[in-house]
Formats: structure tokens, C-alpha cells, sequence
């Protein structure tokens, strides 16, 4: 019997609230199917099942709200009851009605409690949901050592959410994602947390792309809108075949080391209307066509801007790209996201003089930038991976 | 004992019970009263004392000890135009027309399709503490407040028992007025500014942010000594009294409650199926939000009221039990 438990979806992630399951008792399940949707400060996320079997029971009502690895739901691997020998089938081999006592008794498959121990009055309970505070942090000092409603609207202020503008009275349209207050603080936490701990450096490229930017226009001309492809793309694509190359530059810091990624999951910063923003993973990007990744990036765009995403999606980034090509700025010095340990900032595109060949003549320019922790690589590395992605983003045919 | 309020005549209870009926007899020739002993004895508890050489016998009637009869009687010269006040000894002695109450009075403009109502006002004394025992003590209110048809109400202050009959006179069914025997020798000052009453809704007697103590008759003054007691102990209980026991009036207690988000309930009447039971459930169903703790209940013991003094005491809401079952919701 596996137990799903509720994922942390980032090393700031405390808690979330189960907001709807996607399975019920009896639904068969394989890795990287969707269970469930849980909300956090990040917004509402569809959480993914790590094994294959079947689910046997959902341990949380719907508006739970409960600390990382919470028992969530149990999953019952594939053929552990139908191993249980039928008692019927074998008394009539015996022949001996008594025979039924020596037979070995079906394994019962008692899942854990509902780890709820949290005495809380409701009014606490109610003031935790709607301010995102996680009760298993909060003392109680109610009757019984009970939580009670100023408990949690002091643990609240220490959070500084009285600070958090009037904006506390959150939006919660499930519209636009997320509660921005939430969202505010995650980020708060997880940029803090980087500028307190990384050792950034910075490098920056000013990279030609006029090459590129041709070839794009020339292959979206004949193209339907919705079939064409953005720069952005091409730039994931060029990141991505670079890092198998620069391996130290994909994967995650933690617990002093670093441990480099096999896989290159391409975190992609996406602003969100309702403000914040949120840097969910395209798995694989570098081996995926260029077509391919241009769909998946569209899609992403789509459902994070709608507020769903998935758990993996999420949690699951080796590198980041923060593009701010739409807001029309030449460069951006980025801050990496822990764990990760580099970051790929890239500038719009503009037409700017360029000498080439010993002329100065029109290009189309784009300032490359890379953050990348010292602890993990150095300058002379993080030089040749910012080269690799210019000489790549010059052939983009081959991309 | 003490309903003092700022200004107005000091005045008993008993006196205001009285002055009310006068007032009522003086200016509405339908009106009469009719019970046990309240003319020529003046009533066993002395409210209607000289009201018979005032208005005559044919307004103060004495009755034969027979409740289901000189009820019935009120009915139906309710029926018939009049406005009768009839008075029942105690609420233990009202099980003998509880069938009048109910069947009847209650029914009336139901079954007749709203042709026929019965403006009919009964007075009964409710309550224990002065050692009557167990056929005289009983708060058996919360049976009448169970009965649609009628209202109920419970007069805790002069100034309600004051002014509160001349309201439920106006009123075209049945009203029942519960006046708890302890309050009767009690003096406090008359607000005649309050006049006239209403009888629909709950006051609070005192604010407070931490607890909402609710009661309403003889436990409002225990409750309020509590709130005083509990005050020395920094918690500031708000203090509701009901007035009336039937309607509720939820929107007073909710807001309350809300607010404080802790409920205690003083009831003397007996815990299962108490009229404490009742404000219980609607807290839980109307403010489960906002709850930081279960909702507290003060009753009376459930046995018979004893007769020894001690073992009455023992029996009912007292004021220790009072200061801590809030201390026990709030939880210091």
C-alpha cells in the first residue's frame, strides 16, 4: 500500500489546501497521472501520482488544509489483494470445512488515520484557509491548549500579513491564479532566500540574432497564428542543447552540494495578470522539436496565466529563462530560484548599429545575461555556456 | 438582588407587575383578570394585592382550583372579544392545562383559517429558590417555547415586567408571561423612557468582547454578578437577556457571538432538551465560523427541585458555575 502524501512543490511551500480530487476509490492510476488540484501560494496545481496502482481511499476532504507530507490519499500497488488465495476455492481442495481456520488470513489493508491532530477552534481554522497560515506552526493558547482565532491572526502579523497591504482581502478568483498576497510572499521568501544564500555572478552577451529573427519571420509567413513559432522558443531550444554541454549549470544546491540533472526541465518565468509571477518547467526541452516545444510553451502560458498547472511542472525546473521581451527593456540582471543554480536573462530584441566586418551596419540585437552561483560553476564556464547558446542561436535551422 | 438602571423610580418587581395591571384595567374596559386567589387573598405572591376593591369583582375574578377550566375560560372570552389576563399559580401547575395551551389557543387561527384568535395573555411564576419544592419550582418555560401559535416571554427587569403586559395585550394570539418567583421582592429603577417595550427582541444588559453570556428572567441577575466577577479576572462577558423565549431573536445573539466568538447559555431549566439546547444549535448552525470554542451550557440539575436549601442551591445555575464555564470557553 503506497500513501500519496502532499508534495512540496518548492522549498518554500509549507502547506496547501486540497481543492478538488481528480480520482476516486477504484480508479486504476500511473506514474504522472493527476490525482488532485491543491492550492498554494503559487496558485492552484494539479498534483501528479509517483506510483502505479490503484486508489483505495482519500484520506482529505476537499478544503483541507495540511502541512507538506500529509497522508493524501493511500494507492494500492496492482495485484497486492488478487495474490489473496479465494478461501472457498481452496477448503473444497481440502475437503475440510475447518480447513478455512489454517488458511492465512487476507491482509487487511488498514490505512493510516487522517493525520488531523491539530486541535483548532473554527474561527481559527476558518482565519488559517483565508490567509494561507499553516496550523501546525501556530501555539495554542485556547481552551485545552487549543487554537484559537487570535492565535492565528498573531502568527498572521508575524508573518507580516498585516503589512501585506489591504490586499488581504484576497482576489481568490480562481481566474487569474492566485491570491497575490500569497503569491507576493512566496516570492519574497524564495528572492530573499536566493540573494541571502547564492553567490551570484553575472555575465552578458549582446548577442546577434538577426539570423534568427529572418529565419523565424520567413517560417511563420505561411504559417496559421497559432502555428508560428516566437523567439522564446528558439532561445529555450538553444539554452537547452547548451546545458548538455554545461551540465553544471542544470540541476539543484541543496545540503551543501550541488547535484547535477540528467534531465533538462527549462523553467520558463511567466508574469501573471493579476501580478506576480511564476516559473514553471517544460520537461525535456532540449530534445524536444522545435514545433513541439513551441506547443508546449503556448500551453504553459495558457494554463498558468488560468491558473492551473501542474505539480511537476512546478517543482521540477533544473534552469530558468526570464525573458523580458514584451516589456521592452534591453537587459535583465536575474535572480536565481532556488534551488537552481544559474538563470538565462534575455532582453528585446532591437535593431541597433553592429559592426560587422569592419562596418557598422543595422542588426537585430538581443542582450543575453547570465546569474549563475558561484559556488557551483565559475566565469570562464558560465562565458562558454552563454557563447554556446549564441553560436547555436546563429544556425537555427539546426535547432 | 438589584435591577438598578441609571435614573427612573425605584420600584419592586412585584409592584411593576402590579402598576402594569392596573394600567391595562384602568384603560381597557375588555380587560380582567382570573386565577387562584388573586382577589381576596391578593394573590399568592402579592401582585394583585387591593386590585379587587379598585375594579370589582367582575374584573378580578377569583377561580376554583381547576386550570384546564378558568384557561379554557380565557379563551374563549378571548374568543369573544375580551382581553383576559389570566393568571397560573406556577408553571407546575400549568400541566393541567397544557391541553387548553396547546390544543387550543395555539391552534385556533390555524384551524379556523385565521377567522378566529385568541388575545388571551397568561401570567404564570416560574423558577425555584424559594424552597417550594418539587411541585412549585420547575422552569418549565422552554415547553411553551417549543408551541408555535403563541409567544413567550420572560420580563427580567422592573421596567419589563412594567411595561411588557401592555404590549402583549396588543398582541391578537396567545402571549405567555413567565415571571420567576425570585424577582418579585427585587427593587430596581423604572426607565419610563423605555415605554413602550417591545416584545421581539433580546437586550443587551451588558458588553463585553470575550464571552456572550445569554440567559433571560431569574439567571440574568446571577449572570450579571458573574460578568462583574469575571471582569476582576480580565474577561469582559457580554451579557444578553433573551426577553423572549418565543421568537428567539437570532439576529442579537449571532452578532453577539460573532463577535465574541464564545457562547455560554444560563438556563434553569433542566439540560436535555433545554430552551439552552436550542440557542446551542443555532449558534453552531449560525456561526460555526466563527467559533473558538464549543458553546458552554449552565442548567439545572436534572432532578426534581429539592426542597433543603442547600440541595436547591446545589440544584441550580449558580454564579461560581456561571464564571467558570466562561472561564472554561475561554480557556484562562
Amino acid at each position: 500500500m503506497g500513501i500519496f502524501r502532499m508534495p512540496s512543490l518548492g522549498a518554500d511551500m509549507e502547506a496547501g489546501t486540497l481543492v478538488e480530487w481528480l480520482k476516486q476509490p477504484g480508479d486504476r492510476v500511473k506514474r504522472g497521472d493527476l490525482i488532485a488540484v491543491v492550492e498554494t501560494q503559487k496558485g492552484a496545481i494539479e498534483i501528479e501520482v509517483f506510483e502505479p496502482g490503484t486508489v483505495a481511499e482519500l484520506l482529505l476532504p476537499v478544503g483541507a488544509t495540511v502541512p507538506v507530507g500529509t497522508a493524501m490519499a493511500s494507492i494500492r500497488e496492482d495485484g497486492a489483494v488478487a495474490v489473496a488465495p479465494a478461501p472457498d476455492a481452496a477448503a473444497m481442495k481440502e475437503e475440510r470445512p475447518t480447513a478455512a481456520a489454517t488458511m492465512p488470513a487476507p491482509q487487511l489493508q488498514v490505512p493510516p488515520p487522517p493525520s488531523q491532530g491539530i486541535k483548532a477552534s473554527p474561527a481559527a481554522r476558518k482565519f488559517a484557509e483565508e490567509h494561507d497560515i499553516n496550523l501546525a506552526s501556530v501555539p495554542g493558547s485556547g481552551p485545552d491548549g487549543a487554537i484559537v482565532f487570535v492565535d492565528v491572526e498573531a502568527a498572521w502579523q508575524r508573518q507580516g500579513g498585516a503589512a501585506a497591504t489591504t490586499a488581504a482581502a484576497r482576489t481568490g478568483a480562481k481566474g487569474d491564479g492566485a491570491p497575490v498576497d500569497g503569491m507576493r510572499a512566496a516570492i519574497a521568501a524564495a528572492m530573499a532566500r536566493s540573494k541571502r544564500e547564492i553567490p551570484h555572478y553575472y555575465l552578458g552577451q549582446t548577442v546577434d540574432v538577426t539570423i534568427a529573427a529572418d529565419w523565424l519571420a520567413q517560417r511563420n509567413a505561411d504559417r496559421k497564428p497559432e502555428e508560428r513559432a516566437v523567439f522564446g522558443a528558439l532561445l529555450l531550444k538553444a539554452i537547452g542543447l547548451s546545458l548538455k554541454k554545461y551540465p553544471e549549470f542544470n540541476g539543484s544546491f541543496a545540503d551543501g552540494r550541488f547535484a547535477a540533472s540528467a534531465a533538462i526541465h527549462l523553467g520558463m518565468a511567466i508574469a501573471l495578470r493579476g501580478g506576480g509571477l511564476i516559473a514553471p518547467a517544460i520537461h525535456d526541452a532540449a530534445d524536444l522539436p522545435l514545433d513541439q516545444l513551441m506547443i508546449r510553451l503556448r500551453d504553459l502560458t495558457n494554463r498558468v496565466r488560468a491558473g492551473r498547472f501542474r505539480s511537476s511542472e512546478l517543482a521540477d525546473a533544473t534552469i530558468t529563462l526570464t525573458s523580458l521581451g514584451e516589456r521592452g527593456v534591453d537587459w535583465v540582471q536575474p535572480i536565481i530560484y532556488p534551488p537552481q543554480v544559474a538563470i538565462v536573462g534575455a532582453g528585446t530584441p532591437t535593431v541597433r548599429p553592429w559592426i560587422v566586418d569592419g562596418v557598422p551596419v543595422a542588426r537585430q540585437l538581443c542582450d543575453l545575461t547570465l546569474a549563475a552561483d558561484h559556488r557551483v560553476s565559475d566565469g570562464h564556464r558560465g562565458a562558454l555556456f552563454l557563447r554556446a547558446i549564441e553560436a547555436l542561436l546563429q544556425n537555427p535551422e539546426a535547432l | 438582588m438589584s435591577g438598578t438602571s441609571a435614573g427612573g423610580a425605584e420600584i419592586t418587581y412585584r409592584d411593576a407587575v402590579r402598576e402594569a395591571l392596573r394600567e391595562v384595567l384602568q384603560q381597557d374596559p375588555r380587560t380582567f383578570l382570573m386565577g387562584e386567589d388573586v382577589g381576596r387573598y391578593g394573590g399568592c405572591y402579592a401582585v394583585s394585592k387591593g386590585l379587587l376593591d379598585e375594579f370589582g369583582p367582575e374584573r378580578i375574578r377569583d377561580t376554583p382550583l381547576s386550570e384546564a377550566g378558568f384557561v379554557g375560560a380565557g379563551i374563549g372570552a378571548a374568543l369573544g372579544g375580551m382581553r383576559p389576563i389570566v393568571e397560573v399559580m406556577t408553571v407546575n401547575f400549568s400541566m393541567l392545562c397544557l391541553d387548553q395551551i396547546l390544543n387550543t389557543a395555539a391552534t385556533i387561527r390555524h384551524m379556523s383559517g385565521g377567522q378566529f384568535s385568541v388575545p388571551l395573555v397568561i401570567r404564570m411564576a416560574t423558577g425555584a429558590g424559594r424552597q417550594l419544592a418539587a411541585q412549585h419550582s420547575h422552569s418549565l418555560e422552554n415547553w411553551y417555547a417549543h408551541i408555535p401559535g403563541i409567544r413567550v416571554v420572560a420580563p427580567a427587569t422592573v421596567t419589563d415586567a412594567r411595561f411588557m403586559l401592555r404590549t402583549a395585550l396588543l398582541d391578537p394570539d396567545p402571549v405567555l408571561i413567565f415571571e420567576h418567583v425570585m424577582l418579585y421582592n427585587m427593587t430596581g429603577s423604572l426607565d419610563p423612557a423605555a415605554d413602550p417595550v417591545d416584545i421581539d427582541r433580546a437586550a443587551v444588559r451588558r458588553p463585553g468582547r470575550d464571552v456572550t453570556l445569554i440567559t433571560y428572567g431569574g439567571s440574568l441577575w446571577k449572570t450579571l454578578v458573574a460578568a462583574t466577577e469575571l471582569a476582576g479576572q480580565g474577561i469582559e462577558a457580554e451579557v444578553i437577556d433573551l426577553r423572549s423565549l418565543r421568537p428567539l431573536d437570532d439576529a442579537t445573539i449571532t452578532a453577539s457571538v460573532r463577535r465574541t466568538r464564545r457562547a455560554v447559555i444560563v438556563d434553569e431549566g433542566w439540560r436535555s432538551g433545554s430552551l439552552a439546547a436550542e440557542i446551542s444549535a443555532r449558534i453552531v448552525e449560525q456561526c460555526f465560523w466563527s467559533l473558538d470554542a464549543p458553546v458552554g451550557r449552565v442548567c439545572s440539575a436534572e432532578v426534581p427541585i429539592p426542597y433543603p436549601k442547600h440541595l436547591e442551591d446545589a440544584a441550580l445555575p449558580q454564579t461560581p458555575a456561571i464564571v467558570a464555564a466562561a472561564r472554561s470557553v475561554v480557556g484562562r
